[in-house]
């Protein structure tokens, strides 16, 4: 439990050593784009309210000053799969987002969306020996949750406390100078996989770039999209990505539960180039433009000319119905929500008190999918936007950049507060110096 | 007829107008590099101030390094000043002096530290005017360069009032008691009154109250004489004073003219009418009228240096 103290902690310092900056990017590194924006951390809040931009969330302590988003390469299932390209993708986006920010950015936070999650819920119990729960208290009870074998090569990139409890009063979330005798806590670690996290950590070095933070993309986009009352709640917030789709449930404000359903947008459009016989980039602007779930009648009659450059008269001449569209789209989707129900069940998303869902992503954009995922997932569903923050293009607002949005918004309220304290004296070495200071500190 | 036939499509000419599209959005590394360096603030500050500045501080340096190049550059710099001060426009041909004696008139004119015509640059107006007005006959001077290359002066010149007598000679004073011209004897201007004594100059305008007071003995009035920087003495002809006190000394002047006129004091044999006690005015006989006394009373009369005579027929 040490190493994961001192990693959180040497996390954190990087951040707030970053922020001290003042100029901070937030690098989204998804399957089908990559999105960049400059964060300038002044501290004053500059909104306006002509923006339509209120003091929401109080996130109103930054403001986007540069963004750019380009087409994604070299990505796999949100991993990265050819360092060059993906390299490239990188330089171009930062090369955008500075031009228009007009500053150099040094630290970026970036986040990744595939590694194949794992979420592990941990517990810890320690006995109260003053009968109130000091602050080493706090830090004991955090180091006392007994980590279990995360498996070779995994690196744990969110560890927040969820819930703390004394003696039975469960549910505090500052348990600090409550009186009883035992406190207890359970904590939210999400693992990903170590090698996929070095591949982002060297990519981006090798932009001339620090990496200042990394979230899972899961965690970010439901920040950004699910309104306050819904983290507070319960929701599960669904990212259709390109590569991938990421669950992610929130309670109390905590994400209690992550995961990645390995198929995405690209597989969709995959299956229509196979099934239309049309070329990668054909097949992908039938989706966006034509796509859909629910077909009609009249989607019958609405012929979409395919077009083509081959040569062939009779194969450029091609035209397909929206209704073949949607009869290949469909079931590819239907596919991907039926995974996100098992994930759902497999995280007991059933015995929820609050059963909302938030589709985001660019794959939410499909018109109909909210009808087809109610079918499937249950009913409260609503299609979420990531918050307005300040400084933000109106073009950027779609549910695409959630990830990016939520990057910006755990930038400034990264929710690991907890590992401030100081860690337990019992971790240090035995005849240490610090460790008889800190023991002084905690009994005197 | 070519053996092979060439089925492909006709290769299309490249249009000069349409740049190819790249195929990498992508900057290159040494590009990116560059764009980021060139976005640090310091960086930046420097390329874009501190080398031109540098580069222009050189080639001036190494320029001037020479020690021909910056005779010639000072030549010129001076050449073009020169030929924009002689213009025709800045020239100055004469002078015109309003308000003044032509002695005075003169003497501005040999002051002009230049021969007309000169530049007006050449003239420096703020200098010329305090020397002029040094000059103690002049009380004012007003001096401009008119359109036209006219230096103008209008002078205003000091009115004399009085004549002062003192120990080195002569001097002609204006009603404020200051200096306008020294003169060698009282008969250059026997209009002016005189006066005379140390401090006299101090109380120009006491003196010439007195005067104006004097009325009917002006004719008599040879002038005033300061005594002890405090008061006035009257001097008469035939040798009679009035003295007069420190203070009040036009009211105690008028008394001894009301005194004159009642009883024609003045013109009995009174040496000096003593009025510096207000309280208590004295005469002082001449010698005749205390001869006159003596003689009536027996004693001894007074010899014209005011001691007494011996009897002659008792010593005889």
């Amino acid at each position: 439990m040490t190493e994961l103290y001192q990693t959180q902690r040497a996390m954190r310092n990087i951040r707030r050593a970053a922020l001290q900056r003042g100029v901070i990017g937030i690098l989204d590194i998804g399957t089908s784009k990559i999105s960049c924006l400059v964060l300038k951390f002044d501290g004053t809040g500059t909104f306006r309210e002509t923006d339509g931009v209120g003091p929401m969330a109080g996130q109103a302590n930054f403001r986007v000053i540069g963004a750019a988003s380009t087409r994604s390469r070299g990505l796999r299932c949100g991993e990265i799969e050819t360092m060059a390209e993906t390299e490239r993708a990188i330089r171009t986006v930062v090369t955008a987002a500075q031009k228009v920010a007009g500053v150099r950015v040094d630290h970026v936070i970036a986040c990744l969306s595939g590694g194949r999650p794992a979420s592990y819920g941990l517990a810890g119990e320690i006995v109260l020996e003053s009968g109130k729960v000091a602050e080493h208290d706090v830090a004991s009870v955090l180091a006392a949750c007994d980590a279990p074998d995360f498996g070779r090569g995994r690196e744990v990139i969110h560890a927040q406390p969820v819930n703390f409890a004394v003696d039975n009063r469960s549910g505090l979330a500052d348990p600090r100078d409550h009186v009883g005798n035992r406190l207890a806590c359970d904590m939210h670690v999400l693992t990903v996989d170590g090698d996929v996290v070095a591949n982002v950590v060297q990519c981006i070095r090798r932009c001339d770039l620090e990496l200042a933070g990394i979230a899972s993309a899961s965690y970010a986009s439901a920040r950004a999209s699910l309104v306050e009352d819904e983290q507070e709640l319960g929701a599960a917030c669904i990212d259709f990505g390109g590569g991938g789709t990421a669950v992610s449930i929130f309670i109390k404000k905590h994400m209690i539960f992550a995961d990645n359903v390995r198929i995405g947008g690209n597989l969709v459009t995959q299956d229509i180039a196979q099934g239309l016989r049309v070329p990668l980039p054909v097949a992908e602007r039938l989706k966006t433009l034509n796509g859909g779930v629910e077909a009609t009648g009249r989607d019958d009659r609405e012929m979409i000319e395919v077009g083509g450059e081959t040569g062939d008269w009779e194969s450029d001449r091609r035209t397909v119905s929206r209704a073949d569209i949607i009869g290949v789209m469909r079931p590819r989707i239907e596919e991907i929500l039926e995974n996100v129900r098992q994930v759902l069940d497999a995280a007991g998303f059933d015995f929820m008190p609050s059963q909302q869902i938030v589709l985001t992503g660019g794959g939410s954009q499909v018109p109909g999918l909210d009808g087809l995922a109610a079918r499937i997932l249950g009913p409260n569903i609503r299609c979420g936007r990531p918050l307005r923050i300040d400084g933000l293009a109106h073009q950027l607002t779609d549910p695409s950049f959630s990830s990016a949005v939520g990057l910006a918004l755990f930038a400034a309220h990264p929710q690991d507060e907890w590992w401030d304290f100081e860690m337990p004296a019992e971790a240090y070495p035995a005849r240490s110096l610090r460790r008889a200071y800190r023991w002084f500190r905690n009994n005197w | 007829m070519p053996v092979v036939i060439d089925h492909r499509p006709p290769r299309q000419p490249e249009r000069p107008g349409q740049p190819r599209p790249r195929r990498d959005p992508a900057p290159s590394r040494l590009k990116y590099r560059l764009q980021r360096m060139w976005l640090t603030p310091l960086y930046r500050r420097m390329v874009r101030v501190g080398v031109p500045a540098f580069l222009i501080a050189l080639t001036a340096g190494l320029w001037l390094s020479d020690a021909d190049r910056r005779g010639a550059l000072t030549g010129g710099v001076t050449a073009l000043v020169d030929r924009v001060q002689s213009r025709e426009e800045f020239q100055v041909r004469m002078m015109t002096v309003e308000g003044a004696s032509p002695v005075v008139d003169k003497a501005l004119r040999a002051m002009l530290p230049v021969d007309l015509p000169a530049s007006s640059f050449a003239i420096d107006l703020t200098a010329l005017r305090l020397q002029v007005i040094q000059l103690d006959v002049i009380e004012a001077i007003d001096l401009r360069i008119k359109p036209g290359g006219i230096l103008s002066a209008v002078v205003t010149e000091r009115q004399p009032a009085l004549l002062w007598r003192h120990a080195r000679g002569i001097e002609i004073l204006d009603r404020t008691g200051h200096r306008v011209a020294s003169v060698t004897s009282r008969e250059v201007r026997p209009d002016l009154p005189l006066v005379a004594g140390e401090g006299a100059d101090l109380a120009t305008a006491e003196a010439l109250e007195l005067i104006d007071a004097a009325g009917p003995i002006l004719p008599r009035l040879r002038g005033l004489v300061r005594r002890g920087e405090r008061r006035w003495d009257v001097v008469l002809d035939h040798g009679q004073r009035i003295m007069l006190p420190e203070s009040n000394a036009v009211i105690a002047l008028e008394a001894a003219i009301a005194l004159h006129r009642a009883q024609d004091m003045l013109g009995r044999d009174i040496s000096a009418v003593d009025l510096r006690d207000p309280s208590r005015p004295l005469l002082r006989l001449g010698i005749d009228a205390r001869n006159t006394i003596r003689q009536a009373r027996g004693e001894p009369l007074l010899g014209p240096d005011g001691t007494i005579l011996e009897d002659e027929q008792k010593g005889g």
